[in-house]
């Protein structure tokens, strides 16, 4: 399967072990990701809290780009980018004089902006049955919270997935043999971007997160989003010092639980880079599928 | 008629509905965004109110308040508005409008993490953390505080001691010109 791949600023920083284990499981997957060529940021929250045209023009530079590269379908991982070139398109597409303005702007043209997916519509494209048949692990101790955060379901209607119940995410996390948990925090919001200039309110948000996570059952955190991830792995951190009693628990991305159900150890997946220690039998206690 | 010569000046409203295309009046006030908001509890005044602001011309407090800079965009309320008013979007364009009035802003870190931010994609066109960083820290006086993670971060090699520029480099410097709002303290 051929796909677009826009990889977002994080992939290529904060966020290297995600880009790492996508492109592993990937190619276990038959799927051939092509990197918008010279692709830029797509401005993030920055952007769009200061400036409504400078967000919609970053994002549509790189859905120009992509058209011309003859990309009918693009992917992007960081439910941020996802949601922000998702956001960009539907308002090319209702305003044209919005879109011939921003034209303008960027100097490109737009006729076909193609179809964006974030990674779990992507991975439920690509289907949970050539999941389960390229499983080598059954990880069935592991028992995931999925963390959605704000911006892969919403606002309401952006894609298939509900709003406030989604479940496409634990959909795609049970083919790994693992078990999801219920619980209430799926959708709330980490603080995101507010991570470094309001540390405070973060730590509060996540640790409320985490907590529920715990409380639930879960003995691990599945995200798709680096900014999430961020906030709840690395913060956890700063959690610890904030409240004694807190319990720690490891925060895997998406393509990092596939990634160890598909047979790859930590370190080909990055798991060793995260701050919070993933340990969390995977081979020795858990039985092998057979072949 | 004797009111067809009477011309409608320009508010700030107007303004919001231009970056929006929604009307401010469609909402209600049933409160929904804000029973509902994960940022309520920082805030000053609720969500909610801040669309009331605009409804009854109190632009200025709007503008002035913590909350525009505090919303996090998460889309909750866009999400539940029984009138589909998209107050993330509203929040946007509250915030944009007080930018270019020049408004004080409350939450100054906020602001200038958005700028510090903004500045390495004007300059490089992606992301650049140890540039963002830099500038963050210079631009508050806060040199020592949150440094705890980066000696593990540089070790993974996220930290990326040198920027990576695009090819189109010059193009993006040249959106930014075109679009970014100068005036703001």
């Amino acid at each position: 399967m051929q796909i677009g791949y826009y990889p977002g600023c994080s992939q290529e920083g904060t966020a290297k072990e995600y880009d790492k284990s996508l492109r592993e499981v990937l190619k276990v997957l038959d799927v051939d990701p092509t990197e918008i060529n010279d692709w830029s940021c797509c401005g993030a929250t920055s952007a769009h809290v200061t400036s409504h045209k400078l967000s919609l023009a970053l994002s549509a530079r790189n859905l120009a780009l992509a058209e011309k590269q003859g990309l009918k379908e693009i992917f992007a991982p960081c439910a941020a980018c996802y949601n922000r070139l998702l956001t960009s398109k539907n308002e090319l597409q209702e305003h044209p004089e919005q879109k011939y303005e921003i034209e303008t702007i960027i100097e490109e043209k737009i006729n076909n902006i193609p179809e964006i997916y974030n990674i779990v519509n992507f991975f439920q494209k690509i289907g949970k049955d050539k999941i389960a048949e390229k499983k080598k692990i059954d990880l069935k101790n592991f028992k995931a919270a999925c963390y959605y955060g704000c911006l892969l379901v919403r606002p309401s209607g952006i894609n298939s997935d509900d709003s406030e119940q989604p479940n496409s995410m634990e959909e795609i996390v049970k083919a790994t043999g693992a078990q999801t948990i219920d619980w209430n925090f799926k959708l709330e919001c980490c603080g995101a971007a507010h991570s470094i200039a309001r540390q405070d309110i973060v730590v509060d948000l996540s640790k409320k997160i985490l907590d529920d996570a715990i409380k639930h059952g879960a003995n691990l955190i599945v995200v798709a989003c680096p900014m999430c991830h961020s906030n709840l792995d690395m913060r956890q951190q700063n959690i610890k010092s904030k409240f004694s009693d807190f319990k720690e628990i490891p925060v895997l991305y998406l393509s990092e639980i596939l990634g160890l159900a598909l047979g790859f150890d930590k370190k080909q997946l990055g798991i060793d880079t995260h701050f919070i220690e993933f340990n969390l039998p995977v081979r020795n206690d858990v039985q092998e599928v057979s072949a | 008629m004797s009111h067809h010569n009477t011309t409608h000046v320009r508010t700030i409203s107007d303004d919001i509905t231009d970056i929006t295309s929604q009307n401010p009046e469609l909402c209600y006030q049933c409160g929904k965004c804000s029973a509902g908001c994960p940022m309520r509890n920082y805030m000053d005044d609720a969500p909610n109110v801040i669309v009331r602001y605009i409804q009854l011309g109190l632009f200025e407090k709007a503008m002035n308040s913590a909350t525009i800079w505090l919303c996090a965009g998460c889309l909750t309320c866009s999400s539940r508005c029984p009138k589909n008013f998209d107050l993330a979007k509203f929040m946007d364009a509250v915030r944009e409008v007080a930018l270019r009035n020049g408004v004080k802003v409350k939450e100054k870190t906020i602001l200038k993490f958005h700028k510090a931010f903004l500045k390495q994609i004007k300059n490089h066109g992606r992301s650049y953390e140890v540039g963002l960083v830099r500038d963050y820290k210079m631009a508050t006086f806060d040199l020592f505080s949150d440094v705890e993670n980066s000696p593990k971060m540089l070790l993974d090699g996220k930290l990326n001691i040198f920027p990576h520029n695009v090819k189109g480099k010059d193009k993006i410097k040249s959106i930014f010109e075109k679009t970014e709002v100068k005036k703001c303290k």
